[in-house]
């Protein structure tokens, strides 16, 4: 095997701090922040917390325009998770994280460990994790480390997420060429919390102890977040180029361990014996503790030799900012240690104090700054003396240079639909569905007892039910949405429509959307294109977010991902959280029935030059067609109808009696897919009549459901009651999937097509 | 009212879920925390789903040596109802409280599904309210779930109607399509698909009361 390299780094020796991930313009920043040379454990430090992933350096410039308030936003961006008061006492907290570097070298830890961080996330709000969704986009299945790449995620997330007892309710499955050498895997959870148990990272109260929680330390994870997640991928010679070198920096997962961590820490919560509480993630316990302390404005003395390890021989930088999973750090006052260590031996979870809050120090110009002293026992050496601050807070801000690409005006100019070889329509449809059941099989979606609609529908819909929550009978929705085509072609516009696709799913389950995370999978950001896209899909998000009423409460920007100097396509992942204020009976499905009136609610052609797009659009990138303009964002249109939607299904959620039977949104493979889907999983036929042509069948743009309606002039009344428009597009009827002339297909057939198609490709040779 | 015991080991998950379904049904739960030495007064003890002590080695394995587990072959011993789902059940097979043993699915993954029960006896606490051949729409969730034993195991099943519970449509791989067996008396009964998950239309079916209701009901009977 060749020997690897990293992006951007010369063959030659190279000084300490290139290697760590810091430029020599950093190093200087760091001199002058100390008044001196750092030494080799305070340069291990910076080059992890002022890495991309931990600093977002380059993103937090944009991510400033993002609009997260809201009068029922508890906490916005930039703790653990977000959290919103969802009503009768109760917070729910949300979070999404990407873990693509790991998972593109080691698929089934990567995603399991992806799948660990960002329970911690959630429950160091004190909220319990109660579902977990997982965006994944990988590269086309014909080939064969693709197949190997899936499986292995898919068994990581199902191994990890069922043992640790948190159902996983929905995700997103893209397969897109771009991911081929850095495949995408997201992760989202959300959590619920009794109000008054709301608890933030933060050290306070001199004296008081730091308590490292669970896992012992290891080798495992080092530089994760500096080597792995915040340079890109080398070679484009596809799997020689993930590189081996890279594989010690993937952490490894103990879902068992996190599993009493979670009962550990949620029961330490409730009998408030904790000040503070904050997880170890991303650059290890150099980050929890410098943020606490950096919140909290005190000073930690932290002793690295009582951290328990795996291992004999780690060096004080290794120990310090290792990210072996399964750990947490509490802040508790020493009157509170003999409960603490009870209780955690209750759940035979490891409780050991490896540090003291103590007061600030003053300088000369009468200032005070928390240091975080790491020392050899805590009355011993000093090997590492730091300002907490300048480590958690103050890396530097990056305004790197922004250029539109300078092919997308011909890009764009292309029309994606110009001597296309046309075969018959109805094998170009069938060729469009795919059924992700083979993936979500594999995960636990049912634990708590919530899951009134699970995965492979418009949006998940939980009861808002859990352990120690007060009652209520609301529900909570979830949805992960997004569109990496539209967004290659005018990442603005693209993000907004993205926005609004997640705003229509939420609505198909009777939710209105309450809050926003985002996950931003951009290429390399010294590529000015890449900035541009990230700077262009932020105003974007912005746009539809101010829009639409949704405030932004956290995200998670991922940076680096290109393999061989290709960038992937801009894929900026939306997680929107709704709410539903009485769920007592389950909304309408796609379960429509013989006799009903099929009605195509909300504006049939899209806003702006072309009614029918089919830019963007799966059926044009079958084809290899990734040129042409998306359709406008207009919020003018699309919010009413997402609203009328959201309404007429929630109220039967509450128990009203509706002539609405079925209900889906249209989305990916465009308005005839939709249909498809809706009678392959009903088992009924439809007679639809004609559409105007291949646009119409294949365009993607958001705002327009498929309603399977028994009272059509009832239903069509009422929307024009609402302004927003809505037509009789066909008949529930036969056993056919008639549209038009155009098509005509068994329902058995469309149904064993769907069905078949993920676990056809997958068993490909 | 009857007062069920749900033992709750490191790694369980599903307790709350069980606790709830007990409550459903008219009854009142107990945690019983896996190193207690005692059930205390309860008319019938659940082992719930979940990986106990994270069932790295088999599932199961490490859970038959908790101490609250000789508590419960007294309890059985002495009559009690006992019910293990999915690794609870796991758990009675490697304790000696049940016949067979759970091997990974056919298809060697994890399956969480619906599926149609049939029933297959009405002696056991669990199908005691149960119509013979009645169909009931419950899920499953494991990754080990194929009951298997060995020829004479299986005449014996079969002789003493301990199969309780089969799949209409094998989901993975159970010799003879068996979903849940008791022991000879009946009064210990393990199954892989979840009742507690079917407790409410609202969450796709409520078939799951006509199981947990009988459980439950028996152990007020004994009671009284």
């Amino acid at each position: 095997m060749r020997a690897t390299k990293f992006v951007g780094v010369s063959d030659a020796p190279e000084p300490l701090h290139r290697a760590l991930g810091l430029t020599d313009a950093e190093l200087d920043d760091i001199v002058a922040v100390l008044g001196r040379e750092p030494n080799h454990v305070e340069l291990a430090l910076y080059g992890v917390m002022w890495s991309e992933h931990c600093s977002y350096k380059s993103s937090r410039v944009h991510l400033k325009r993002l609009p997260s308030k809201g009068d029922h936003v508890l906490v916005g961006p930039g703790e653990g998770a977000g959290v919103i008061d969802a009503g009768d006492g109760i917070g729910v907290a949300i979070r999404i994280e990407s873990h693509n570097h790991p998972s593109a070298i080691e698929p089934y830890q990567g995603a399991a460990t992806g799948v660990g961080g960002i329970l911690r996330d959630v429950f160091s709000m004190g909220a319990r994790p109660l579902a977990v969704m997982d965006p994944l986009f990988f590269g086309e299945l014909t080939d064969a480390r693709q197949r190997w790449l899936v499986e292995g995620v898919v068994s990581g997330v199902s191994g990890y997420g069922n043992s640790v007892g948190v159902p996983t309710i929905g995700g997103e499955l893209t397969f897109d060429a771009c991911y081929a050498s850095n495949p995408l895997v997201n992760v989202l959870a959300v959590g619920a919390l009794p109000k008054n148990r709301l608890v933030l990272g933060v050290a306070s109260g001199v004296g008081n102890l730091a308590v490292l929680l669970g896992s012992r330390t290891g080798r495992d994870g080092i530089g994760g977040v500096s080597v792995l997640a915040s340079a890109g991928f080398d070679g484009a010679d596809g799997a020689e180029s993930l590189d081996d070198a890279k594989r010690p920096s993937v952490q490894v997962g103990d879902p068992y361990e996190e599993k009493r961590l979670i009962e550990a820490c949620l029961e330490l919560l409730d009998n408030q014996l904790v000040v503070g509480i904050q997880d170890l993630g991303g650059a290890g316990i150099v980050c929890a503790l410098s943020e606490t302390a950096a919140k909290g404005g005190v000073g930690l003395n932290v002793d690295y030799t009582a951290i328990p390890l795996r291992e004999e021989g780690m060096q004080p930088w290794e120990i310090m900012t290792s990210e072996s999973q399964e750990r947490m750090l509490a802040i508790i006052t020493p009157e509170n240690w003999d409960a603490v260590a009870a209780l955690c031996a209750k759940w035979e979870v490891r409780a050991t104090v490896v540090g003291h809050v103590v007061e600030p120090d003053e300088l000369a110009d009468g200032t005070t700054v928390g240091m975080l002293r790491v020392r050899k026992g805590f009355d011993g050496d000093i090997v590492a003396e730091v300002p907490a601050k300048s480590l958690a807070d103050e890396a530097p801000l990056y305004h790197r240079p922004l250029a539109r690409p300078a092919n997308l005006d011909a890009i764009n100019a292309e029309d994606p639909s110009a001597d296309v070889a046309e075969g018959p329509l109805a094998e170009e449809l069938l060729d469009l569905l795919l059924d992700p059941a083979w993936v979500y099989r594999q995960y636990d979606s049912q634990l708590f007892l919530n899951t009134v609609v699970g995965p492979g529908r418009d949006a998940a819909l939980l009861r808002l039910a859990g352990p120690g929550l007060p009652s209520s009978s609301r529900g909570i929705a979830v949805t992960t949405d997004s569109n990496p085509r539209w967004c290659a072609l005018n990442p603005r516009v693209g993000t907004a429509l993205t926005v609004a696709e997640a705003a229509a799913n939420l609505a198909c389950v009777g939710a209105t959307a309450k809050a926003l995370v985002n996950c931003l999978n951009f290429g390399n950001p010294t590529h000015p294109e890449v900035m541009w896209q990230l700077s262009e899909s932020v105003d974007g998000m912005a746009e539809a977010c101010l829009a639409l009423g949704i405030p932004v409460v956290g995200g998670n920007v991922s940076l680096y991902n290109e393999s061989g100097g290709n960038d992937i396509d801009p894929t900026p992942v939306v997680g929107l959280l709704g709410v539903v204020d009485s769920l007592i009976a389950p909304p309408p499905g796609w379960n429509w029935n013989e006799g009903d009136a099929v009605v195509l609610v909300g504006s049939r052609m899209a806003a702006g030059d072309e009614p029918f797009p089919v830019a963007g659009s799966r059926w044009a990138t079958k084809r290899g067609r990734r040129g042409g303009q998306v359709a406008d964002f207009d919020p003018a249109r699309l919010a009413p109808t997402i609203t009328f939607v959201a309404n007429e299904i929630a109220a039967i959620c509450g128990g009203a009696t509706s002539d609405i039977t079925a209900v889906h949104d249209v989305s990916g493979g465009g308005l005839a897919s939709a249909i498809a889907e809706m009678v392959a999983v009903s088992g009924r036929g439809v007679v639809i009549d004609a559409l105007a042509g291949r646009g119409e069948f294949f365009a993607e743009f958001p705002g327009r459901f498929v309603v399977g309606t028994s009272d059509a002039a009832a239903l069509l009344a009422r929307c024009a009651a609402a302004g927003v428009a809505a037509e009789v597009i066909g008949a529930v009827a036969g056993a056919h999937l008639v549209i038009g002339s155009d098509v005509v297909i068994d329902v058995a057939d469309v149904a064993a097509r769907r069905r078949g198609a993920l676990e056809d490709q997958l068993s490909a040779n | 009212m009857a007062r069920i015991g749900v033992v709750v080991f490191p790694g369980s998950n599903c307790e709350y879920d069980a606790a709830n379904a007990v409550s459903d049904v008219g009854a009142t739960p107990v945690f019983i925390w896996h190193s207690e030495s005692s059930l205390g007064e309860v008319d019938g003890v659940i082992l719930p789903g979940g990986f106990a002590h994270g069932d790295y080695l088999r599932p199961g394995a490490l859970a038959r040596f908790s101490p609250v587990m000789d508590a419960v072959k007294n309890f059985a011993a002495e009559g009690g109802p006992v019910l293990g789902i999915c690794n609870g059940f796991q758990v009675l097979t490697e304790a000696g409280l049940l016949p067979g043993a759970l091997q990974k699915n056919r298809g060697l993954t994890f399956l969480c599904q619906p599926t149609t029960l049939v029933v297959a006896a009405t002696s056991s606490v669990l199908t005691r309210n149960a119509r013979l051949g009645q169909h009931l729409s419950v899920p499953i969730n494991h990754f080990s779930g194929s009951y298997t034993c060995d020829d004479a195991t299986y005449e014996q099943l079969v002789a003493n109607d301990q199969i309780v519970l089969r799949y209409l449509d094998n989901p993975n791989g159970s010799r003879d399509d068996i979903a849940g067996v008791s022991n000879e008396a009946g009064n210990v009964v393990g199954l892989m698909p979840h009742p507690e998950r079917a407790m409410s239309t609202l969450l796709g079916s409520a078939d799951g009361r006509v199981l947990l209701g009988g459980f439950v009901g028996l152990s007020a009977d004994a009671l009284a």
